[in-house]
């Protein structure tokens, strides 16, 4: 009733340009009873003055159904009052979506079926995978250019599933991933700048311009691994550690359907199983491990169910809902000391493997085509929050606007900042170490090394 | 697969990349023997991750040149002959057990009932920006193990004649290509051409023939030492350039014999310092009878003692340049 209310008080507001802040059902009524005031009904003559409150949008709605993205216009007709100033307070405040239920492995219940979206969180997780969107695409941009050299593995397409996982996480929780870690390193808090730095090798990067592409590092995110699948062993004793220490913390150990082959993570989810580890590990199934697609590289391609014993989920990856609920499930899991969990995210990346990759040789255009018409993660939640009325194109084309400029300002850092300097060469072989010597290229060249700098 | 890049110019060479002559060494092989196949990530549908199989698989098809899954698991296929390629030798670390203890030792173990007629094959050492993990040079690592053949070529003849003895060869191989050089074409002699063309394992060659020193080196940075004997010449000083080929079992003889003519002798290698292949050879010459022929001690010129840095002037500052290898001659020379 209280929702009814607010929808009906906030669509008055917006027609008489008047601030809704209203949320008790009291000053909904008043604000009512002001519209009906002022909008009595003139003397029978014209119609078309008389002007019809908009219609409240279907509170639960499924994403596919939302073609047509109902937006909030005017409604325009002739004599139509025009409202001259729009509030963004006019908007539905929260809306609940029906999302794809996950197949269950040894689970007797799974992820809720709904998931409850405020208007902030949805611009907020907007704004999260746009951000990586359009700096993944400046990394492509860059590297065409050569300013990027060496391995350079992109995001795109998979931007709900950096997006869904940290917000169900917390910034005390660990995560780990492999090379593609662009996206996590943005969503686990280093500045757009200090990535495309780090990408372009220089003194402003996050690593210092020492590590490049897939060795970025920051606060209880540990990379950015550049060897298939050697993450997960780690994202395993991150877990015994967080254990050891009774901090509550859990780690989420990511890596790809390509990954899912190797031994060590089979050894990781043995001994995570044994001692019951809070390790939440997540296999991004985007479908090919470089060239090779799943079906000619794994025997199961269940990957939720590869753990064995270990209970499994398999999330919609595209829907940045869906990966919210499913990591707050799994991350529920972990805390009450269940032990490990798997989560399968089928997700989808537009780029090939790599920059040196066109990534169609092994898929079709058509397949990358599709995925990006039906199933692109920014658009789905775009639509989503634009049909029930809980954003304007307005204000999306404003955060685009914004997220470019902050793309191309990092940019511009990243292409002026100087690199490293020499001096920096041989420093942090060893932490917390006194200086030592180091060889150069010849027995005359002696070189230093500082642990801190 | 002959339909590498070709130009013909007198005297029946042609110019081919070390990619293709590569190329033509397995498609010959494989030709050949059926028991050869090729299995790796990628090797097949893809190409190759380097593009060295394109064309294989068209020609061989699944039985003979497979794709396998993300599992750098090496086994023995009983009266096959494998050729293993790693993407790069930085993921062999991840199948290192089965080279060493599977494949290194058990012909020994077996008194000989078992051999293990494997090549292990793929790029090594530094690339171009492709950082700590994916740069790091295992001639050292490998070389350390009896058992073991490790070879290093540097040009288009090497690749062909070392990679068909490699196959040919009944014990594991550790074939340690360069990625930086798959694109380059060198010339390839009307023999090199030829089906039957092979490069003993363990012999080194003398690339250029000197008086005043001794460089010695293996794979990508035998060009790198002609090069600087291409400046030196100019001074007066007249370098031997040695191209080793094959790291295990070392040609140290060939090394003695040009030291005991030049008395000099400078190392040049892209992998770290310690225990490495200049290391070896320094220890080997103290050894042997050309030590008394040295005016002065042995010069490595190696890699930074580091882990491999992402940015280009760090990169660039971390392995030896041809002006590093300039600079030790003199010293060691004294001028």
């Amino acid at each position: 009733m209280k929702t009814m209310l607010a929808i009906i008080s906030n669509a008055l507001c917006r027609m008489t340009g008047r601030n809704a802040g209203a949320q008790t059902v009291s000053e909904l009524l008043t604000g009512l009873s002001e519209y009906v005031a002022l909008t009595s009904p003139p003397p029978p003559a014209s119609a078309q003055t008389q002007r019809q409150p908009p219609k409240p949008p279907p509170v639960s709605t499924r994403a596919a159904q939302l073609v047509s993205g109902q937006s909030s216009e005017q409604p325009v007709g002739p004599g139509a009052r025009v409202v001259v100033s729009r509030s963004f307070a006019d908007f539905t405040p929260q809306a609940t979506f029906d999302i794809k239920k996950c197949d269950l492995h040894r689970l007797e219940e799974g992820p809720p079926l709904k998931a409850e979206l405020t208007r902030d969180q949805g611009l907020q997780y907007y704004r999260t995978m746009q951000t990586v969107r359009r700096m993944e695409l400046k990394a492509d941009q860059l590297y065409k250019q050569k300013i990027i050299r060496g391995f350079c593995h992109l995001y795109d397409g998979q931007e709900a599933c950096a997006a869904g996982i940290e917000a169900s996480i917390n910034p005390t929780d660990h995560l780990i991933t492999a090379y593609r870690a662009h996206g996590y390193t943005y969503t686990r808090g280093v500045s757009i700048k200090e990535i495309l730095a780090e990408l372009t090798g220089r003194k402003g990067g996050v690593a210092k311009g020492k590590g490049g592409s897939m060795h970025m590092y920051a606060p209880h995110f540990y990379g950015g691994n550049g060897i298939v699948g050697a993450q997960v062993p780690l994202g395993a004793g991150i877990a015994l550690a967080c254990q050891y220490q009774g901090n509550d913390q859990l780690c989420v150990t990511l890596y790809g359907d390509g990954a899912a082959n190797q031994g060590q993570l089979f050894e990781s989810f043995n001994m995570a199983a044994l001692w019951k580890l809070p390790c939440i590990f997540i296999c991004e199934n985007n479908k090919y491990g470089m060239g090779t697609s799943v079906e000619r590289a794994s025997a199961s391609t269940d990957y939720y169910k590869r753990g064995d014993f270990i209970p499994g989920i398999r999330v919609d990856g595209m829907d940045v809902l869906c990966v919210r609920e499913a990591t707050k499930f799994a991350a529920d899991h972990c805390r009450s000391g269940k032990g490990p969990i798997i989560m399968e995210l089928q997700t989808y990346r537009y780029h090939g493997h790599s920059m040196s990759d066109p990534g169609v040789s092994y898929r079709t255009r058509e397949e990358i085509q599709e995925v990006r018409t039906k199933s692109d993660p920014i658009s789905m939640l775009k639509e989503r929050m634009l049909s029930n009325n809980m954003a304007s194109v307005e204000e999306f084309k404003e955060i685009d606007v914004d997220i470019r400029k902050q793309v191309e300002e990092a940019a511009q850092f990243a292409t002026s900042d100087p690199e490293p300097p020499l001096e920096d060469l041989c420093n942090h072989i060893f932490c917390n170490n006194p200086p030592l010597e180091v060889r150069g290229t010849n027995p005359w060249s002696k070189l230093k090394s500082v642990s801190k700098t | 697969m002959a339909a590498s890049l070709r130009c013909f110019l007198r005297s029946g060479k042609v110019t081919v990349t070390v990619r293709d002559a590569l190329n033509q060494a397995m498609d010959e092989e494989l030709e050949r023997d059926e028991r050869v196949f090729l299995m790796g990530e990628e090797v097949a549908q893809y190409d190759g991750a380097y593009k060295v199989s394109r064309g294989l698989w068209k020609k061989y098809g699944d039985k003979r040149i497979i794709d396998t899954p993300i599992s750098e698991v090496r086994r023995r296929h009983a009266g096959l002959r494998p050729i293993c390629e790693f993407m790069t030798f930085n993921f062999s670390m991840q199948a290192i057990d089965q080279v060493i203890n599977s494949a290194a030792k058990t012909c020994y173990m077996s008194a000989g009932l078992q051999a293990v007629p494997i090549v292990f094959r793929g790029p090594n050492g530094a690339s171009a920006g492709v950082a700590a993990q994916h740069s790091q040079c295992f001639a050292a690592w490998y070389a350390h193990c009896p058992g073991l053949k490790v070879v290093s070529p540097w040009n288009s003849e090497d690749a062909k004649g070392l990679l068909k003895s490699a196959i040919r060869d009944d014990n594991p191989v550790v074939f340690l290509e360069n990625e930086l050089l798959y694109g380059v074409p060198f010339e390839m002699s009307e023999e090199a051409q030829s089906k039957d063309f092979t490069i003993p394992i363990g012999k080194a060659k003398v690339e250029r023939a000197g008086t005043h020193v001794t460089l010695v080196s293996h794979s990508r940075y035998v060009g790198y030492c002609l090069d600087a004997a291409a400046v030196l010449t100019k001074e007066g000083i007249e370098c031997e350039v040695i191209n080793l080929r094959t790291i295990r079992p070392m040609d140290v003889e060939s090394i003695e014999a040009s030291l005991m003519k030049t008395n000099h002798l400078v190392t040049v290698e892209g992998g770290w310092p310690q225990f490495g292949v200049g290391a070896e050879i320094c220890a080997r010459i103290m050894e042997g009878p050309a030590f008394n022929y040295l005016d002065s001690p042995v010069t490595r010129v190696t890699g930074v003692d580091i882990p491999m840095p992402y940015a280009k002037i760090l990169e660039d500052h971390s392995l030896p340049q041809i002006k590093d290898i300039i600079f030790s001659v003199k010293k060691t020379l004294n001028v």
